[in-house]
Parts: structure tokens; sequence; C-alpha cells
């Protein structure tokens, strides 16, 4: 174990997948100097048949990122950030969702499109989206969402030896972040939920970088007002560890969802939903959403705060629900 | 296959080998026009007749490691590249034994074991994937070669534009095949495209050449020197063809059109003169390269096959119910 940055957990995380199969290759915008680091250094180290700048060309990054896996690669392409995959949305949700489906069977692409989501630096609204809802939607894309230093790392590594495309989506603002990083080998695997604390009294499910909002809630919660918050992270989204949100919601019979994303049809409103359909009886309470309004983000640093979820949001709904606890 | 591409002509093998490819395309694609007619195929199609000298001119040089993508007009380009008939046909008929078990259709037939990468519903879609295989041939330098077949409507998608800058400049072994059949769906091209197809290539400084797509000999010459360079890694080459669809865009069009018509009877007429399949049988028997007799052998052969494909595309099982939760993932 060794404290790392997240950035440099995944920087690690291409090294040693880099290192172990000669047939995984990068490219992307910028790749070669990389603005958040994650990709730094590896152009030095592999060379550059191996670590390529693209032209600013996203229609084609994504879809050439297929043809190269259908022809023998590994491909990690680097989408910069997650708003430029829309502009390579084409090839994501009309070819990697769907080429394997379509040939019944034949196509295999293990390609991870990795890119930076989120809000919270006045990089305003095209620099700032969390798409992970529509990949969700897409039904044919595996999506890793990771909190930590330690999952960002397993999670790259997966990602990487997935057979099918997958998207790496890292917060933009929390490359910095510090936490332990197991020596040696890993991975995180997909669908396994990580229960980041225990409680009786209400569950929260935070997604990606509202994860270490949520264990703050959870901690004032507990030391002011006694309430004890389980904290699931469901850490991939597809697939989604079901059980162990639903299991939690048996225990607690209270539910509060923290997703960065648009409220409509958001992850958190798929999570209320199958929570809805299949632990409906062991509800106590509604299913309350912490949420980015239906808005665009807004660049103004205090309109960009009203709108994403914060701790003190979080706190105060947790404590509308458990207001009537018995 | 060839053994020397810099010939300037194909061998008389080579050439009643392709006659051959032709005339079944040919007999495959009247087979599903008058199935469709006689509502005996589930879904509309799109008929490559008149074309099928680009694909299988193209295809002559190609083995099975070497990577196309087609379009929705894309059975020619499947049979051209050795795409098995059986397999195509029990697809069109959407039938477990079909290449993609069913789950793709008519407009998606797909034989990756033989380098057939797809045919695309998205127009202009197959261009990037085409890009990523050659850079990933390139990379592995076994001489291996990509190319794409698109249409002049998928000329003016922008994804066209982005892979011939990034081709030409990462020196790709990458062929575009623009098949200028003067349609883009129901549009006549000449009011959606500006300039010459062919010149966008210029301007990336990637060689490119106008040819006659009904005339084999000069497709097949076309193709001989593009696959060359790109095998010497030397990079892209981009060729446009000028040939027709003798059916219409769809083979459902009668239907929804409700008679609006978008090109002449004149026009049509014109290009079944031009038939490439007519010319080359014309040239086989003018220059002796091949008698009456076996024209007239290659033609109940392929005539047999189109039989046999049908049969056991209606004597095949459709696909199981569970299949339609299947192959998402890998």
């Amino acid at each position: 174990m060794a404290k790392k940055r997240i950035i440099q957990a995944i920087n690690e995380a291409l090294v040693e997948e880099m290192t172990r199969d000669e047939r995984v290759i990068l490219f992307g915008e910028d790749v070669e100097i990389s603005l958040f680091g994650d990709t730094r250094g590896l152009s030095q180290r592999f060379g550059p048949s191996r670590i390529r700048n693209t032209p600013i060309s996203e229609t084609l990054i994504t879809g050439m990122a297929l043809g190269a896996a259908a022809a023998g690669h590994r491909v990690v392409a680097h989408m910069m950030f997650a708003n430029f995959t829309y502009t390579g949305f084409d090839s994501i949700a009309n070819q990697a969702a769907k080429l394997r489906y379509m040939t019944g069977g034949q196509a295999r692409l293990p390609v991870t499109y990795v890119a930076a989501y989120g809000g919270g630096r006045s990089i305003a609204a095209h620099h700032s989206d969390t798409p992970y809802p529509l990949l969700m939607n897409l039904g044919g894309i595996r999506v890793a969402v990771p909190a930590t230093p330690e999952d960002a790392k397993g999670l790259m590594k997966s990602c990487i030896r997935s057979d099918s495309p997958s998207f790496f989506l890292e917060a933009g603002g929390r490359g910095g972040e510090m936490g332990e990083v197991p020596d040696g080998d890993y991975v995180t695997p997909w669908g396994k939920a990580a229960v980041r604390c225990t409680g009786g009294d209400v569950t929260v499910v935070a997604i990606g970088s509202m994860v270490k909002l949520a264990m703050a809630a959870a901690e004032v919660l507990r030391n002011e007002h006694s309430i004890h918050v389980e904290v699931i992270d469901p850490r991939t989204l597809v697939p989604l560890d079901e059980d162990c949100i639903l299991s939690s919601v048996e225990k607690t019979g209270r539910l509060v969802l923290v997703d960065e994303s648009r409220d409509s049809c958001s992850a958190a409103s798929h999570i209320a939903a199958i929570v809805a359909d299949k632990a409906f009886g062991s509800l106590r309470a509604p299913i309350r959403r912490v949420t980015v309004p239906d808005v665009a983000m807004p660049y103004a640093p205090n309109l960009e705060r009203l709108v994403m979820p914060s701790v003190e949001r979080i706190v105060a709904t947790i404590q509308q629900l458990t207001d009537s606890r018995p | 296959m060839k053994e020397n591409p810099g010939d300037n002509r194909p061998s008389s093998a080579e050439r009643l080998a392709m006659y051959e490819r032709m005339l079944l395309i040919r007999r495959v694609e009247e087979r599903l026009g008058a199935d469709f007619k006689a509502g005996k195929l589930i879904a509309g199609v799109h008929l490559y007749s008149g074309q099928e000298a680009v694909g299988v001119g193209v295809c002559q040089h190609l083995r099975d490691a070497d990577w196309i993508a087609s379009n929705h007009r894309g059975h020619g380009h499947f049979l051209a590249k050795g795409g098995d008939v059986r397999a195509m046909m029990a697809e069109i008929h959407a039938k477990v034994t079909g290449v993609c078990k069913g789950m793709g259709g008519t407009m998606h037939v797909a034989d990756l074991s033989k380098g057939i990468l797809g045919a695309n519903g998205i127009v202009g879609g197959g261009i990037s994937l085409i890009c990523g295989a050659a850079y990933s041939q390139s990379l592995q330098g076994d001489g291996g070669v990509s190319v794409a077949f698109f249409g002049d409507g998928a000329s003016t998608q922008g994804v066209m534009s982005e892979a011939l800058n990034l081709s030409a400049l990462w020196k790709l072994p990458m062929i575009f095949i623009c098949e200028n059949n003067l349609f883009s769906e129901f549009s006549r091209s000449d009011t959606v495209v500006a300039g010459r197809i062919v010149d966008r290539a210029g301007a990336y400084g990637v060689p490119g050449v106008q040819v006659d797509g009904n005339d084999l000999d000069a497709v097949w010459a076309a193709a001989s020197q593009a696959v060359q360079r790109a095998r010497n890694g030397e990079g892209p080459s981009f060729i446009e063809a000028f040939t027709y669809r003798m059916s219409g865009h769809v083979e459902a069009e009668t239907g929804f059109l409700q008679g609006a018509k978008y090109r002449s009877e004149e026009e049509v007429q014109s290009w079944v003169e031009r038939d490439p399949i007519q010319r080359q049988m014309a040239q086989l028997l003018s220059t002796q390269q091949a008698t009456l007799d076996q024209l007239t052998d290659i033609e109940a052969r392929v005539l047999a096959q189109v039989e046999d494909a049908v049969q056991f595309a209606i004597d095949s099982p459709p696909p199981p119910p569970e299949q339609a939760l299947q192959f998402m993932f890998a």
C-alpha cells in the first residue's frame, strides 16, 4: 500500500497494462503531453507507435478505436473532456454499442474510451458534463466511474482487459485526490459495489466524485444528529450491482441517490426505479435524488455551487427523510 | 489473387473468376428483388445491381486478412470479398444460420473471419472503422490493406474528410472507394454535393483517380495501383468510380414514394446499356478468353448456387427467443 493521487493511479494502470500486453495502444488529442497527467510519460516510455496524438477529429477517433480493436489491438481512446464524446457519439451509439450484437457475437471490441467528466471548476457548459446516463441507455457499453485511487487503477485495468467497449470516466476536478493504492497487479471487478461506510438509518448511493461528499455528509449526520448512513459506491454503472443496493435498502428502509448528472433519466432515477420495483415493501420513506437540475453547467462559481450536489444538500435531504424515524 | 498487381490487365483466369462473381451478385440481387415484390422477404433490400464491377474489381486484389467496410448496399461487397452466399441469404431471411445469426439482416451482413467488418446502416459509418483497421495493420506491419466502400452520399459526411486527413498524415494502408452512383438516397447528388468528390482527396495530398465504375478493367487497374501503394506503406489512395444503381435506392420505395419520380426511365435505360456484366461478357467473347459454352456453364452454376442459397435460407429455423438477449457483451 502507498498513498497516491487518482491521476497517478490511472497512469500506473496504463503503464502496467501497456507493459503487460504489447497489443495495448492509446491515442487521442494531446495524449503525448497529457492535459490531465493520466497519460504523461507514456509517449517517452512506449514510443510513438503506441501512444499517438490524433488530429481534433472526434467523429473519426471513436470509430477508429473500434476498427483497430477488431483488427487485433486493445485500444485506449482518450476523449479528453466528456463533452467531446458527443462530437464522436455516432460511432459510440451506432457502432460500439451495437456491433457485437448485430454481427451475432462475431465482433470482439476491446476499446476503452477515457474521458474527464463533471463540474465544479468554472469551465462552463462545454467542459463539465456528466454523460453516464446516455451511456447506460445504450446497453452495449460498460461504464466505470471510480471514486478512489485504488479503484481508478483497478477499473482502468478492468476496462483495458475487457473484450467489450467500455467507458472509463474520471472526475475532472478530482485527479489530485490521494488515497491508498495496493501494491502489485489487481483489477476492480465489474458490477461489484463497495460499501464505503455502514449504517442502519438510510442508504446513500453516491456515484464517482459524489462518494466523497456522501462520506462527509455521513460524518456530519452521525456526529451531529445520530443518524447512521450507509454509503454505497457502485463503482461501475454498467453492469450495476443491484443486489448490494437492494439488500442495503431492505435493511435501512430509506434511499438517497447522489449523482452529478442532470436529473432527468439520470443514473439516480434509474436506480430509484429499480428499488421502487424490487424493494418497495422495504421502503419507509420516499426515495430522494440529489442531482443537478436540468440546466447546462453555469460559469459563475456561485451558481455552479448552487446546482451541484453539496454536503449541505445531502445532509438536508437525509434529515428530512429521517425526521419521521420511528 | 493477383501475384503481380503491377500488371495493368487481369489474366484470363482472373477475368473469368471476376465475371462469375459479378454474375453471382447480379443473380442474387435479381432474386431478392423478385422475392421482395412477391412478398417473400421481411424487409426492403438495397440492391447492388449495376455496381458489381466496383466491388469485384477491387476485392480481386484483397486477401482474407485485408479488411473491407461496406454500406447499406452491402450484398455485393460481401460476396465480392468471398462471403458465403448461403450464410448471406439466410441472414437476409432472418434465420439463425445467417452469417450474423439473424441479428443484423440485409443492411448489416458481416463476416469478420473473411475481413468483412460489416455493412453499415449509417451513411459513412464504415469509414472510421476502416481507418482504425488500417492503423492496426500499419502497426502490425504485415502489408495488410483496409478498404472503405461508400457512396457519393457519404462523401458529404465530415468523417470522410477527417479520415483523409489522418490517413494521409499517418500514411495508413487505407483505400477510399467512392461508388458515385449519382444519387444520395433520393436526391440527385449534383444537388447536394459541391465540386468533384475526388478533389477532396487531392486537398489532403492523397492520390485520387476517377474511373468508369462500370468498366471492370478500369476499376481493377486503379485498385491494383492503390493496393500496391498501401501494401508498400506509401499511404492511402482514393478512387471515385462512376456507376449507377439499376434498381432504386431500396426495393420498398415504390410503396412509400407513391408514384413520385426522382429519375427518368431514359436515364435508367442509358445505364442498362452500360451494364458492366454485359460489357465483360462481350469482351470475354470478342477476345476469345471464353467461349459461349463456358459462359453458359457459369450462368447455370450461378443460378444453381442462388437457388440452393434461397432454399437453405427457407429451410433454416429462425433464431431462438433467448438470442434476443445475447451478444451484447463479450
